[in-house]
């Protein structure tokens, strides 16, 4: 739904654009190709080291894993994993349900989530080319303590 | 044939990791092919959303002036800023790394450091169409719980990393962005 919206704000604009300016508008697209192919590399390898790190680690391993684990144990395990890979939230949050009926905790399955989505190890190198290196490094250390802060919190509330 | 051998030079690190995965498909045929049928739904799906994203960035960098974006969401805007930015990222669709892109141009317009760190916080945890789905997943009370920690949590980030950031180092990042 939203991507059509995307599709529906662009094409409108672009077309608005278009009527006012044709040179501009040529420009726009020039511009739009020229950091589109100035980021593909990056873009191509996460896709193909997601691939890999989803075909071994799949929903079952993980929760395997994750899901007999408890306490503290079971919250590194829970970071580590998210930390590195990237789950798309789809696929992410019914895994979460799943390993809290399999017996995770909500502490561990929030510390998931949350580094999940907000840490990204693979996905370092593309962060530096806009951030630079320790800018971004420092973005991701900041999300992951506040990873275990409100993990610590959620599971204290919830759990 | 230089042209040739400069794409290569570009793309080697996918190419390398492309060989890798041919070579998983002779060692663990299993793995090989899930891993190729993974990377090829995640592609499909990427390319989907990145040309109107690609597009809008266009636009915006021809049309609109950075003395407009500064003045919404540069130094001076205040929370108002702060604000434009939290939905900018709430609204968006896509993984993280899709926003780095969009932060870089941001940068280039001469957003402030926190208001774009509170951009990517927002793409990555409080997305509106996550939202709905976490909620439906894991409850109502779970998901909003979440929610307030993560609103907190993403300006607090914020404000720590641009506080933190020596004014050398901001310059670079912004020196950076000029090349986009």
């Amino acid at each position: 739904m939203f991507t059509y919206f995307l599709y529906g704000a662009a094409g409108g604009l672009l077309l608005l654009s278009f009527t006012k300016d044709k040179q501009k508008t040529f420009m726009v697209l020039k511009k739009a190709w020229r950091s589109f192919e100035n980021i593909l590399p990056q873009f191509l390898c996460i896709l193909l080291i997601i691939g890999m790190m989803l075909s071994v680690l799949d929903a079952d391993a993980i929760s395997h894993l994750l899901g007999r684990e408890s306490g503290v144990l079971g919250m590194a395990i829970a970071a580590v994993f998210g930390s590195i890979t990237l789950i798309p939230g789809f696929v992410a949050f019914p895994l979460a349900a799943s390993l809290l009926k399999a017996g995770a905790g909500y502490g561990q399955i929030t510390m998931f989530i949350t580094t999940l989505m907000m840490v990204g190890i693979v996905t370092l190198p593309v962060e530096m080319k806009f951030f630079g290196r320790r800018t971004t490094i420092k973005r991701n250390l900041f999300a992951f303590i506040y990873a275990v802060c409100v993990s610590l919190i959620i599971g204290g509330v919830i759990g | 044939m230089r042209k040739i051998w400069m794409l290569i030079q570009r793309y080697r690190f996918f190419l390398i990791l492309f060989a890798v995965n041919i070579l998983l498909l002779f060692a663990a045929p299993e793995i090989g092919k899930n891993s190729f049928t993974v990377t090829k739904e995640n592609f499909l799906e990427m390319i989907s959303i990145l040309p109107p994203i690609f597009v809008l960035l266009g636009l915006l960098d021809v049309w609109v002036e950075r003395e407009t974006m500064m003045k919404y969401m540069g130094k001076d805007a205040g929370i108002k800023g702060a604000v434009i930015a939290f939905i900018m990222g709430s609204a968006a669709a896509g993984p993280l790394y899709v926003s780095f892109p969009i932060a870089g141009m941001l940068l280039k317009k001469g957003v402030n450091l926190k208001n774009v760190f509170i951009f990517v916080g927002a793409w990555s945890t409080t997305k509106i169409p996550m939202i709905l789905f976490e909620a439906s997943n894991l409850g109502w009370r779970y998901m909003l719980l979440r929610l307030v920690c993560n609103v907190i949590g993403i300006a607090a980030i914020a404000v720590i990393l641009e506080k933190s950031t020596p004014d050398a180092e901001r310059d670079a990042i912004y020196e950076m962005a000029k090349d986009q």
